[in-house]
C-alpha cells in the first residue's frame, strides 16, 4: 500500500466509524425514548 | 480498501425512499386514533429502514443486470466499490432491524406487514417475477403500496377498508406513472433480458395499458370518500385530480410516436402523475386534520 492509499484507507475507515458511532448513539436515544413512552403508557 | 459509507447509503435508494416516507407519514397522520410522536416517528423510521433494506437486497441481486445498463452501471456494486456479500449482509441486517424495531416499539401486526413488504419486493418481485413477466411494474407497484398501509396499521392496530384502499391507490397508480416514463426514456432493459412492457409488447400495448390502469385508478382514488372514510375535502380533490389524470391519459392512449417526436403528452402525464399522488395523499391528511379540528362535520 502506498502512503496515498494508506491515507485514503484511514480516511474511509474513520468516516465509517463516525457514521456507525452516530447511528449507535441515535438508537440508544431512540430506545430510551421508546422505553419511557411505553412505561408511561402502561402507568397511565 | 473499506467501502465509503456513502456507498452503503446509496444502496438504500434514497430518492425512492422520499416517496416511501411521504406516503408512510400520510398513512400515520390520516389514520383515526392517536399515536405518541415518538412511536409515530419510530414507525416511519422502521418503514424507511425496511424499504432501504429491501432496496439493498434488490441491488445485491441485480448487480449483474445493473452492470449492463448505462443508468445503473456506476452504482456501488457494478462500479466495483463494494463486495457483493457486504451488500447482501447490509440488506439483511437493515431489514431484520426494521422488523424487530417495528414489532417491539409499535406492534407486531405492523411488523408482520413490513416483513411481508420486504419479502414481496426483495424475493417475489426482484428475484422471481421481474425477470419473468412484462407486468413486472404492476407487481413492483405493490411493494411501493405498502408504506401507507403499514403507517395506518401502526396507529390503528387493525386492517380495515381504508388502508387497503390507500394500498390500492398506489398499486394502480404505478403502471401509468412508470409506463408514461418508459415511453419517452430510452432504457436498455432489453439488453439485459428484463421484459419491460414497451419492449416486449410494443408501444401500442403500453398505451392501452396506461389507459386501462388510469380508468381503474380513478374510482379507487375516489372510493375512500364514496365509502364515507373521508369528507368532501378529500372527495373533491380526488374527483378533480382523477378526472384530470384521465383527460391527460387520453392523448397518450390515442396517439402513436411520430418522427422527431417531443413526446409532450407522455411527459405531461408522467409529471402530473407525481403531483397527483402527492396532492391526493396531502388531501387525505388535510381531511383528517379538518375533521380533528372540528372544521367539518
Amino acid at each position: 500500500m502506498t502512503p496515498e492509499e494508506e491515507r485514503e484507507f484511514l480516511r474511509r475507515r474513520k468516516a465509517r466509524n463516525w457514521v456507525v458511532a452516530g447511528t449507535l448513539v441515535f438508537f440508544v436515544v431512540l430506545f430510551y425514548a421508546i422505553t419511557i413512552v411505553r412505561i408511561g403508557g402502561q402507568g397511565g | 480498501m473499506p467501502t465509503e459509507w456513502r456507498d452503503f447509503f446509496a444502496l438504500t435508494k434514497p430518492r425512492v425512499m422520499t416517496l416511501v416516507i411521504f406516503t408512510a407519514i400520510c398513512g400515520v397522520l390520516a389514520a383515526p386514533g392517536s399515536i405518541h410522536p415518538v412511536i409515530g416517528f419510530t414507525a416511519i423510521l422502521a418503514i424507511a429502514m425496511g424499504a432501504g433494506g429491501s432496496a439493498v437486497l434488490n441491488m445485491w441481486w441485480e448487480a449483474d443486470i445493473d452492470a449492463g445498463m448505462k443508468r445503473t452501471m456506476s452504482r456501488p456494486l457494478p462500479g466495483g466499490r463494494m463486495r457483493r456479500e457486504d451488500a447482501r449482509d447490509f440488506g439483511i441486517f437493515l431489514s431484520a432491524v426494521s422488523i424487530v424495531l417495528m414489532g417491539l416499539a409499535v406492534g407486531w401486526l405492523a411488523a408482520a406487514l413490513l416483513l411481508g413488504a420486504i419479502i414481496y419486493y426483495a424475493v417475489i418481485y426482484t428475484m422471481w417475477l421481474k425477470p419473468r413477466t412484462p407486468q413486472n411494474i404492476v407487481i413492483g407497484g405493490g411493494a411501493g403500496a405498502f408504506p401507507p398501509l403499514i403507517g395506518w396499521v401502526a396507529v390503528t392496530g387493525d386492517i380495515t377498508a381504508m388502508p387497503l384502499l390507500l394500498f390500492a391507490i398506489i398499486f394502480f397508480w404505478t403502471p401509468p406513472h412508470f409506463w408514461a416514463l418508459a415511453l419517452f426514456v430510452q432504457s436498455d432493459y432489453a439488453k439485459v433480458g428484463i421484459p419491460m412492457l414497451p419492449v416486449v409488447a410494443g408501444e401500442k400495448a403500453t398505451r392501452n395499458q396506461i389507459m386501462g390502469y388510469t380508468l381503474l385508478l380513478a374510482p379507487i382514488a375516489i372510493a375512500p370518500w364514496a365509502i364515507g372514510g373521508t369528507s368532501w375535502i378529500y372527495g373533491s380533490v380526488a374527483v378533480v385530480l382523477s378526472a384530470l389524470f384521465v383527460v391527460l391519459a387520453v392523448p397518450v392512449f390515442t396517439r402513436m410516436r411520430a418522427e422527431t417526436d417531443a413526446m409532450t403528452p407522455e411527459k405531461t402525464l408522467f409529471k402530473f402523475s407525481i403531483v397527483y399522488l402527492f396532492v391526493l395523499f396531502a388531501a387525505l391528511v388535510a381531511d383528517r386534520v379538518a375533521a380533528y379540528q372540528g372544521w367539518i362535520a
